[in-house]
């Protein structure tokens, strides 16, 4: 039985960061994950990331942005945390070899982003999340005797000891099928969002809330599951993203009068606002009828100097040309907001901690929370990073205390018989799995969105536990052991389905609208009754509710306009 | 929406069964990719076709694949572009890309399992002509479009000591570097590791060890990166090595495959001009032998092929041999080389003897000297992060007649 102090299940940014901070404490360290680790959708990230690092800026100023951004859901502890280390993490990554943009005097240079009261992205070209990844990835390669790599390989469940404490994780071999229970004396969740949940998305494929719900069902609590971030600009149909960096150089956003709708959403910051506001604006818009007939509105890069654009912009410029047939140069390019990020997830401490002793989680499928009902552009790579490298440190920590404990056998046998069920039913004997996708994806997209109510939600949810029951019929094409795609995707499909169930339970209960929930039924946001975080324990009647705290330290909520 | 055929070559390596061929009908809007095609075939007709895709945006270099015979990614090649492709190449050649030089020439796609194309009969299509999609060249196929590149591309890249290597202590804050440089690199950074490029590069078809275009590029990633401390050494290892970066023949298979703009083949060809400058004689004298090259051409327009060897070891004045000693070794060692054309008479013996190549008519000479000073004047590298200028200075070059060496972005953007 492969054994290993630290177990990271995911090779993001956060799984990277948290494994080489886990093994600079000089544990033992493996990193698991279902695709290669530069696969990762940490690669998408395009923007920049966020630090208050130049002179005149300052961490409380960051914070506050975030805090407001997160319309006061935010954890201030947490938030405070992230925002102090962030300077450093970058300084750090910079001596790593990411090629972050220098001003003229070969330093650090930035750029703004939406919710920001200062130009504090860094970023390199428009290709940021990917540059971090592959420097972090050259350094998993520099360490690899301290770090083994199981790349390929997908993770089904954790193992939990006879105390309740993780112990490991049930882990197959994607190239040969190989199951294998995993011996750890802490594991670390960092396996991304749950962007596959919705349709379209801009998530990539493998976004299918994997940690999150293991972490679920090994009886964690998630927290803030209701908070889904619809990004203000993605190519209609296809979830495209565009980023937001394109409206930090200056891109405006039109109506199809050709009016610069944001005047009457955010005066102040325009474009700038945050992405629940902007996303709104552009709905609304689309609802009222002054939206293009494909429904969507437009993005007009023309406005910032060509030159820059090829240098700061050049992936959106391709993205443009390959997926919208469109110069962005010449012409504006259609848009609108489309499902993006997760804000909740797994509960966790400022170190990473969740609720089962053992068991970390970071990066997105956590929740900390520093995004509260909003999450800033530019600051989810530096969640990953701080609290990937946090619950590293933490992890390792914990590992040098105790000794490993025995998991049971069992999980292993029940990982076992949940693939031979799988592979026994035949052809026919209920739906496609890609269909019960599909209309998992339409529905939340229909009813679970920018605009919600009681009606859709209670819908949405009827029909996600309709589609659990057929998911136990579903059957699968892929009956061999090498690459079965088909397979995974089985056990895929339901861990969406236990995300979509606590996004709809969570966004039902609710009764109010902060960040990204705007429910048309209750259009204010009552501090009086939800300034709090909906928590979901898992029963076999579905989610359980309780409520914890906002942690509030020096910001007091107030109303929030851009 | 319109119906296409895709034709699959498909390995499935439980079955006992070698590679075959198989055609899925799907039906979708031609801006939609090929790997949207192949996924909708999964999800419709067959969960077992085997892909690696997630992003759909060009972003995580997961489905590499070739298609109607080119490296690049299925979902950045539009299906409808893909038929036009696959008609083009029938029209041209009388034959689809498989079967026109397929590697495993086993079923025609009439004998195959092509349950939706017998279903359908296969010719309501948009184009008519199949859409081939086979898995990367030079790597081994796990299954269906499924390569190991652990074994292949990933040894590579590991072979380059691909991390940063600093000298001392990092400075408080962050290194002070030309924002140049930053830009510069971030074209070799702005890779994917697709493999499009190690699929379609000829010269690993012929040395299966050479460390390939993926890899040099991201060697050029820490050579031309100021705050590496070991250029030198990574330059005399890449040159020192046979397969390294003197093994690559030019061909731009690398550029037209990569997805991202990159430009392997500029990145092999910075290196080696960076090992000239730090005057790193190589084993194969690669850097002496392109600068041979260039002299001789401005001197006679043309190659004197019997001079190469001459200048390439001891470069003297024109037409006089002034034999060193590694010269005159590599002179005999290349003997036989020379003798074969001279014994098959594709060589004259007059040609075989350095100086006697003739040199072309004065005003034919003009236009190389035009070529060589257009040449020196834009001694600048067009490098799309620098220039930030896609197509005008391409167009500026073509207009002249000049080919561009180093213009992989402004070649995509004239499409």
């Amino acid at each position: 039985m492969p054994s290993h102090d630290v177990l990271v299940i995911g090779a993001g940014l956060a799984g990277q960061r948290a494994a080489l901070a886990a093994a600079e404490e000089g544990v033992s360290v493996g990193i698991i994950s279902k695709v290669h680790p530069v696969r990762s959708h940490s690669n998408a990230a395009q923007g920049g990331i966020n630090a208050a690092l130049n002179p005149g800026d300052s961490w409380e100023s960051h914070a506050f942005d975030t805090i407001k951004g997160s319309d006061y859901l935010g954890d201030q502890d947490a938030v405070e945390i992230m925002t102090r280390e962030a300077p450093e993490e970058i300084l750090h990554l910079e001596h790593l070899g990411v090629t972050f943009h220098r001003n003229e005097e070969g330093k650090l240079g930035t750029r703004a982003f939406g919710g920001a009261s200062a130009a504090r992205t860094y970023y390199v070209a428009d290709i940021t999340g990917q540059a971090i990844m592959h420097v972090l990835y050259e350094q998993l390669m520099k360490y690899s005797e301290q770090i083994a790599r199981y790349e390929e390989w997908f993770c089904s469940s954790l193992a939990i000891d006879e105390n309740g404490e993780c112990c490991g994780v049930v882990t197959r071999n994607v190239a040969d099928g190989q199951v294998e229970l995993f011996q750890a004396k802490s594991v670390i969740l960092c396996t991304g969002g749950n962007g596959m949940v919705w349709k379209p998305s801009t998530n990539a494929l493998i976004c299918t809330g994997d940690g999150i719900a293991m972490a679920y069902r090994a009886g964690a609590k998630l927290m803030d599951m209701e908070m889904i971030q619809y990004h203000p600009t993605t190519l209609a149909g296809k979830g495209f993203l565009i980023t937001e960096g394109a409206r930090g150089e200056g891109a405006h956003l039109l109506n199809a009068k050709g009016e610069r709708f944001m005047e009457k959403y955010a005066p102040n910051k325009m474009e700038l606002a945050s992405r629940d506001v902007v996303s709104r604006a552009e709905q609304t818009e689309i609802n009222e009828g002054r939206g293009f007939p494909d429904g969507t509105v437009a993005l007009d890069i023309t406005v910032v100097p060509k030159k820059r654009v090829h240098e700061a912009l050049r992936e959106i410029v391709l993205v443009g040309r390959d997926f919208a047939g469109v110069d962005i140069t010449r012409e504006p390019i259609h848009i609108k907001p489309g499902n993006h990020y997760t804000m909740g997830g797994v509960k966790t401490d400022v170190d990473g901690r969740t609720d089962i002793p053992g068991l970390y989680s970071a990066g997105e499928t956590a929740c900390v929370s520093v995004h509260g009902g909003n999450r800033l552009g530019a600051n989810s790579l530096l969640d990953t990073l701080i609290f990937g490298k946090r619950s590293g440190r933490d992890a390792a920590a914990r590992a040098k205390r105790i000794d490993y404990s025995r998991a049971s056998k069992q999980v292993l046998e029940d990982e076992e018989n949940l693939v031979a069920d799988l592979i026994a039913r035949e052809k026919g004997s209920g739906r496609r799995i890609s269909e019960i996708k599909l209309e998992l994806g339409q529905t939340m997209d229909a009813k679970v969105a920018v605009f919600r109510d009681e009606a859709g939600i209670t819908e949405a949810l009827e029909t996600v536990r309709r589609l659990k029951e057929e998911a136990k019929t579903a059957y699968i094409d892929d009956h061999g052991s090498v690459f079965n795609q088909d397979l995974i995707a089985a056990i895929e499909l339901g861990y969406m389905l236990d995300n979509a169930e606590c996004t709809c339970v969570a966004a039902l209960e609710r009764k109010e609208s902060r960040g990204a929930q705007y429910r048309t039924d209750f259009p204010e946001r009552n501090d009086t009754d939800w300034l709090k975080h909906i928590d979901l324990e898992r029963t076999d009647d579905g989610p359980e509710i309780s409520y914890s705290e906002v942690t509030i330290t020096q910001w007091e909520p107030q109303e929030r306009t851009y | 929406m319109a119906d296409y055929t895709i034709k699959v070559r498909r390995f499935q390596p439980e079955s006992g069964e070698g590679p075959y061929w198989e055609e899925f009908n799907v039906d979708l809007d031609p801006s939609l990719s090929v790997l949207d095609g192949l996924l909708q075939a999964k999800d419709r007709d067959d969960g077992s076709l085997a892909v690696r895709c997630s992003c759909r945006a060009a972003i995580c270099g997961s489905c590499g694949m070739k298609i109607n015979g080119q490296s690049g990614l299925g979902c950045k090649t539009q299906i409808g572009e893909a038929q036009e492709q696959a008609n083009k190449m029938k029209a041209a050649t009388g034959a689809t890309a498989a079967t026109a030089d397929s590697p495993i020439g086993v079923q025609a796609p009439e004998q195959s399992a092509g349950v939706n194309a017998a279903e359908s009969g296969a010719t309501a299509t948009a184009g008519g002509e199949p859409i081939v999609i086979e898995p990367m060249g030079n790597m081994p196929v796990i299954k269906d479009l499924i390569t190991d590149m652990e074994s292949t591309h990933w040894t590579k890249i590991r072979r380059v000591t691909p991390w940063l290597l600093p000298h001392g202590e990092p400075p408080e804050r962050e290194y002070i570097v030309e924002p140049e440089s930053m830009i510069d690199i971030t074209q070799s950074m702005a890779c994917i590791q697709c493999g499009a490029c190690v699929s379609s590069c000829l010269s690993m078809e012929a040395d299966p060890d050479f460390i390939g275009p993926a890899a040099l590029a991201k060697a050029y990633r820490f050579v031309g990166d100021p705050r590496d401390a070991e250029t030198h050494e990574r330059l005399h290892d890449l040159a020192d090595d046979p397969h390294g970066i003197y093994d690559c023949t030019h061909c731009f298979s690398c550029i037209d495959a990569c997805p991202k703009g990159v430009a392997p083949m500029d990145q092999i060809m910075r290196l080696r001009r960076k090992a000239g400058e730090e005057g790193i004689e190589d084993p194969n004298a690669g850097h002496a032998h392109e600068v041979a090259f260039v002299k001789i051409i401005e001197k006679k327009g043309t190659l004197d092929e019997a001079m190469l060897v001459q200048e390439s070891y001891a470069p003297g004045i024109k037409g006089k041999l002034k034999p060193s000693k590694r010269g005159l070794r590599e002179t005999i060692k290349s003997l036989p080389t020379i003798l074969r054309p001279l014994r098959n008479r594709k060589v004259k013996l007059r040609q075989a003897i350095p100086g006697t190549h003739h040199k072309l008519p004065g005003d034919a000479m003009d236009d190389v000297k035009a070529i060589y000073a257009h040449a020196e004047e834009h001694n600048e590298e067009f490098n799309l992060y620098i220039k930030g200028e896609e197509g005008e200075l391409a167009e500026e070059d073509v207009e002249k007649g000049i080919e561009r060496s180093t213009a992989p972005a402004g070649q995509e953007a004239d499409k």
